[in-house]
């Protein structure tokens, strides 16, 4: 790194220039990381928390099963037929489904919001912060809806059209960008005006033989994902737009190094013509793209993070050292494919250009 | 020594001798036909010795030393640069011989811009793979040699005279201690009494370093020092 340090300490303001379009990149990747995985626990917690192998989704007989919250629904055969698979340890229903919980007696006092109401066995369900267990007629609460609508143990919610009891405050969950409160299967069927829950979690490995193999499908906890309603549309788009800015950045970056490289071939010809290897000095434009793409998407890493931090109590925002490290070590690394792609030229360089060439 | 290193196939030369070229011949592509820039070109030139060849615009001079300096290959003929014969040799191998035997001084002083006057010495350090820190008194030293007052050793290019360039130049070539010293029309930037100056110099240096030097030029006013002076034309050595 002999020449590539004493190159950017002389030409400061092109390295600075470029190391700031890397900063920036890089704070706006990890700003998105943090809210594509903050959106993501908004709209799957409820789900991915869930302590199962699997999810079992199922549809009518005659109709194809899809992996799918809103359009499954599992009849008290098929539930039967998965409890009773060699196998399976354990196959829990429960129901799923979005509704309005109004909280507050006194109409000035009354707030109302979106949640999504989980009707299971306790086993399902995330551990209590405070109170108890619900049964049929109560309702835990998750964190957020206790804080937003101040609701403590033994207050009175209504939950779309029942009047329900809060018996306890339950850790964060949520499905569907929507805060989870947690009930009884009946208090569900009830509330969500279903007879049929909606999944089977399920533990274990094996699955029923005959015609409930055709009317349900098992997938992994993290695949089940994809059946929230809107989240592989949003969560896509959103990696989308992030690997989008991958790819202009190794672009940018590149074309830098390559405007450099080109500048560089009279400095280049006479390394080689007073004895650097090709490969010395391709190491050497190597090292030095790794110093401005360090520095800036480290700070860039910084930057997004200290900004999420801030932004986090206006939007979902996922912050943790992989949601920082990822996007930084990726805009390394790709910003050195695209470096590399630019200072192959040295190769090309000849070093005769050196003798009798103007400079 | 870092990447290839400098070849053992050694050649007997005459006593002292350390550049000979012999019956080198080399032809450029022009259209469908081929120009000879090198004509049967023989050169011998011993250590301690300073060999002027001048000649008008594009008669040969730059070519023949591109071809001493390993920079091109000969069609045919043979080049030995410190006893290691050049034809064999891979472009690693010649790279190494630049390295370790070669010292070019260009026609431009050809330095880097953002290197100060004494790292344009110790990049040479780094490239054979050696202590830089161990090397900076050394690049000192023929700095203050080659007439560079210490003042200027830290001083970028741009921020030198062109003599004091060319200077620095001659001194990266010496740096390394080479056995051949290869000089590309050094004064071409310099009015004539500055170019004298580093002429005189070249002559200097190539007895107290001991190189085989030759010196291209066009200016047949500089040639005072020279022990032999060659005349090229048309790609033939006279």
């Amino acid at each position: 790194m002999f020449v590539a340090l004493r190159d950017i300490r002389f030409a400061k303001g092109r390295f600075a220039l470029m190391g700031s379009v890397v900063t920036l990149i890089t704070t706006l990747v990890v700003f998105l990381y943090g809210l594509t995985d903050g959106l993501a626990r908004e709209a799957t917690s409820a789900v991915s928390g869930l302590p199962a192998d699997r999810i079992v989704f199922g549809a009518p007989p005659g109709a194809a099963p899809e992996v799918s919250f809103g359009d499954s629904t599992l009849d008290d055969g098929q539930i039967r037929a998965w409890r009773r698979a060699p196998g399976v340890t354990s196959a829990e229903p429960f129901g799923v489904a979005i509704t309005r919980l109004t909280a507050g007696r006194a109409a000035a006092d009354r707030t109302a919001t979106s949640v999504s109401v989980i009707g299971s066995a306790q086993r399902l369900r995330p551990a209590l912060l405070t109170g108890s267990a619900p049964g049929d007629g109560q309702v835990a609460v998750s964190g957020s809806v206790a804080r937003d609508g101040g609701l403590r143990v033994g207050d009175r919610v209504t939950l779309g059209t029942r009047e329900l009891t809060v018996s306890g405050v339950t850790a964060d969950r949520s499905h569907g960008h929507a805060p989870s409160v947690w009930t009884t299967l009946a208090t569900w069927q009830g509330v969500g005006h279903q007879r049929q829950p909606t999944a089977l979690a399920v533990d274990g490995p094996g699955r029923p033989a005959g015609a409930v193999a055709g009317t349900t499908k098992a997938v992994p906890v993290e695949d089940a994902l994809d059946g929230i309603d809107g989240y592989a549309a949003e969560h896509g788009t959103l990696r989308l737009v992030q690997g989008f800015l991958f790819v202009v950045s190794a672009l940018v970056v590149g074309a830098f190094f390559t405007v450099w490289t080109v500048q560089r071939r009279p400095d280049v010809a006479v390394l080689k013509a007073v004895g650097a290897s090709s490969g010395y000095l391709v190491r050497d434009a190597l090292a030095q793209a790794l110093v401005v793409l360090v520095a800036g998407a480290a700070l860039g890493g910084a930057a997004g993070a200290a900004g999420g931090a801030l932004a986090s109590a206006a939007v979902p925002f996922e912050l943790s050292a992989a949601t920082a490290a990822v996007p930084v070590a990726a805009m390394v690394l790709l910003g050195l494919a695209g470096s590399a792609l630019a200072v192959r030229r040295i190769t090309s360089v000849d070093p005769l250009t050196a003798l009798g060439a103007g400079r | 020594m870092s990447a290839a290193s400098v070849p053992s196939r050694k050649v007997v030369l005459s006593r002292e001798a350390v550049l000979s070229m012999e019956a080198v011949k080399l032809t450029y592509p022009d259209g469908e036909r081929r120009l000879t820039a090198l004509d049967e070109v023989s050169l011998t030139v011993a250590a301690g010795e300073l060999a002027a060849v001048v000649g008008p615009s594009g008669s040969g001079k730059s070519t023949l030393l591109a071809v001493a300096a390993t920079l091109l290959r000969p069609d045919s003929g043979r080049v030995v640069v410190a006893g290691a014969d050049t034809a064999e040799m891979s472009a690693g191998e010649r790279t190494a011989l630049r390295r370790e035997r070669i010292g070019i001084v260009f026609q431009q002083p050809n330095l880097l811009p953002s290197l100060t006057a004494v790292e344009q010495l110790l990049v040479v350090e780094h490239l054979r793979g050696g202590n830089v820190r161990a090397a900076r008194a050394r690049a000192a030293g023929l700095l203050e040699s080659v007439g560079l007052d210490a003042g200027r050793r830290r001083r970028r290019p741009h921020e030198l005279s062109g003599g004091e360039r060319q200077r620095v130049n001659i001194a990266r070539a010496l740096f390394a201690g080479p056995s051949v010293l290869l000089v590309d029309e050094p004064t071409s930037a310099l009015d004539h009494e500055r170019g004298a100056r580093i002429v005189d110099l070249l002559a200097e240096v190539t007895r107290t370093h001991g190189t085989a030097t030759v010196l291209v030029t066009h200016d047949r006013g500089l040639l005072g020092r020279a022990d032999r002076v060659l005349s090229m034309r048309d790609g033939r050595l006279d």
